[in-house]
């Protein structure tokens, strides 16, 4: 089953070289290291808030309001780096993990004490955590004159050659690898969405393990929201307006079944990749930039077509497993 | 109370007479609108106005006439959230009819068509392809606004004929306008087809057990397929009646409207795992949500504070049921 996991990321894999391959040849600089860590900086926010909605996702749940909650959260440090300069950024970062958490947590409890489906319940918090952000800030935007350096400049120092946002979405890679592989949560997750009922049975409180994705979920977009307010320097109630799709969209490229139980970290991350070389590459090939959309509605389509004969084969492949041992 | 942490409870509504838990919902969503109607003429002296209730009704009519076919989507275990992008795709085709001189007839036909054409590659991708119906939605969502980008980008179609405003902002009789004519008319076809139909009855069991359905003689493939094709030509009629109220076209039409309408479906008390649901309900829950948004804003709140109230009222509603039921039951024990 492993190697058929690697298989499908192998294909990714192959589809990413040869869009790359493909624009090389016409215009040799894009292939170039240098170009390619750029292209992957671009997508370093993409790819951490897909591995926050994979989690969701493979306990059979969905979170339609991880934009919603980073723009929100991105609001609240901005804001409060721009009354109080004085503050850490680290200190700021670790405000936005909280206060994502908070977020995740009450749609994590809604679907957990409640039962009610996620789709209702973060279509429901979709609105009303952007509403709130404008409250919160009464519509008015935090603009670069207001933030401080240090607010801006922390995700683009450069350490040992490479942004310190790559830097952290690297590490965020690796500790969703660590959790999703080496941990009983990361375990748990995942029998949770391959069979609630066998995961009942043999002892996973699959409620609470979906109140611990949507809190993961959560976490993920408040990060985000500092990410997002310092990389593009604008904290407005319009930040990331529509972004949950995208976010989503990632996944079903990367080959996270939608109905739970099947994906992978790398899956994720060559997704979301996938959608960042695409944008990054149409202005280059001197496509309009109104293409994009378009082009990725096709890749979901032809992703969703490929997935679905994946985990038909995948299921032949584990009786026969469990036939042989 | 032993609160195992039951997997995702398959609702198949066998627990309770059917007939009696709807009603029960219904009763909940009309004293909601009473209240708001009440709370609304006391808080603005202007919203008792025939003038100012006709003028409510557009809030809701272009989104609960898509909204109506999307609750027997929903209710065959199915989702559509390419429907914004279909009313986009639909809109920015007739506009660019409209620059080439096509008459008000021709530009309704495109509209018209374009959404059943888009309904109908989401209905193939699904049941021929067996896809789940969320995902392939997200794509043709992208996809389909995306066309409308491609074509469009960032211009505007103006310069529809005179004649084509009607559907959009004519009056048929008094305050009575076109779109809540129709929005009247689509609410009595779906009620007859989902109530009083035997594709209506088929529809409810495709969604409470697609297996059990197709053992039992329904076409369950076929039935998705023309959900899908209904859905998509509500969103093309949907289409014609903003493209026309707006007089213009912009690639970012109707933008978010998908969840809207979902929210007004689920709102009208259909079950979004599929099985249960009245168009009696999307019928109130539409009026609720345009009594929330109009009164609100007669009062001067900006449109995204009312997102809020919406949205909470989505989960509030919802959530209400689940805690009394928790309540009594713990009673009772």
């Amino acid at each position: 089953m492993k190697m058929l996991l690697r298989y499908r990321e192998a294909w990714l894999l192959l589809a990413i070289a040869v869009v790359v391959g493909l624009i090389s040849t016409r215009f040799p600089a894009f292939a170039r290291p240098g170009n390619l860590a750029q292209v992957f900086n671009d997508t370093s926010i993409l790819m951490i808030l897909a591995l926050g909605q994979m989690v969701v996702i493979l306990t059979r749940g969905i979170d339609l309001s991880m934009a919603s909650n980073l723009c929100f959260t991105g609001m609240v440090v901005a804001m409060l780096n721009a009354a109080h300069p004085g503050i850490p950024v680290v200190i700021l970062i670790l405000i936005a993990l909280a206060v994502g958490l908070v977020l995740g947590a009450i749609n994590g409890l809604l679907v957990w004490r409640l039962n009610i489906p996620s789709i209702v319940v973060t279509l429901g918090t979709l609105t009303i955590y952007r509403g709130a952000t404008f409250v919160l800030s009464g519509g008015a935007w935090v603009n670069a004159d207001k933030m401080s350096p240090a607010f801006i400049g922390f995700q683009r120092a450069a350490f040992l050659g490479v942004p310190v946002l790559s830097w952290i979405a690297i590490g965020v890679i690796a500790l969703f690898f660590v959790l999703m592989t080496r941990t009983p949560l990361g375990r748990s997750v995942h029998a949770a969405g391959v069979n609630p009922t066998a995961a009942v049975y043999t002892g996973i409180d699959v409620g609470r393990t979906q109140f611990l994705a949507f809190c993961i979920s959560g976490m993920i977009a408040g990060l985000c929201g500092y990410l997002w307010v310092s990389r593009y320097v604008i904290a407005s109630v319009e930040v990331a307006s529509g972004y949950e799709l995208n976010i989503i969209a990632a996944c079903v490229i990367g080959g996270i079944s939608i109905a739970g139980g099947i994906g992978s970290v790398g899956g994720a991350v060559l997704g979301a990749l996938f959608l960042g070389i695409i944008a990054n590459a149409l202005p280059v090939i001197n496509i309009s930039p109104f293409w994009q959309m378009a082009i990725s509605g096709s890749a979901i389509i032809l992703a969703v077509v490929l997935n679905a004969r994946g985990e038909r084969r995948q299921g032949r492949i584990i009786l026969k497993k469990a036939e042989a041992t | 109370m032993t609160d195992t942490p039951a997997p995702r409870r398959i609702p198949d509504r066998l627990d309770k007479p059917f007939t009696s838990a709807v009603f029960s919902w219904e009763a909940l969503l009309a004293a909601v609108a009473v209240a708001i109607f009440i709370a609304n003429s006391l808080a603005s002296p202007y919203f008792l106005d025939p003038w100012s209730l006709s003028d409510l009704t557009f809030n809701f009519t272009e989104k609960a006439i898509v909204a109506f076919a999307m609750a027997l989507l929903i209710i065959a275990g199915e989702i559509d959230l390419s429907v914004a992008a279909i009313i986009a795709l639909a809109s920015t085709l007739m506009g660019m009819a409209a620059q080439v001189g096509v008459g008000t007839a021709g530009l309704v036909a495109i509209g018209i068509a374009i959404g059943l054409a888009c309904g109908a590659f989401n209905g193939l991708l699904v049941t021929r392809l067996g896809l789940p119906s969320i995902v392939v939605t997200i794509g043709t969502m992208t996809l389909y606004r995306g066309i409308a980008f491609i074509i469009l980008g960032d211009q505007a179609y103006k310069g529809y004929p005179a004649s084509f405003a009607f559907f959009g902002q004519g009056y048929v009789w008094w305050v009575v306008s076109f779109e809540l004519l129709l929005f009247v008319f689509a609410a009595v076809a779906y009620w007859a087809l989902l109530h009083r139909t035997s594709f209506g009855r088929r529809v409810f069991a495709i969604g409470n057990n697609p297996v059990a359905a197709q053992f039992s003689g329904v076409r369950v493939g076929r039935i998705k397929f023309i959900l899908f094709c209904l859905t998509g030509l509500m969103s093309g009629i949907a289409a014609v009646l903003i493209t026309s109220r707006l007089g213009s076209t912009r690639p970012s039409i109707a933008q978010g409207y998908e969840l809207e309408i979902i929210t007004m479906v689920v709102l009208g008390g259909v079950n979004i795992l599929g099985g249960a649901g009245s168009i009696l309900g999307v019928v109130l829950a539409a009026l609720i949500m345009g009594l929330v948004t109009f009164g609100l804003g007669l009062l001067n709140v900006p449109g995204i504070v009312m997102s809020i109230f919406v949205g909470l009222l989505l989960i509030v509603v919802i959530a209400l049921p689940i805690v009394w039921r928790r309540m009594r039951r713990e009673r009772v024990a």
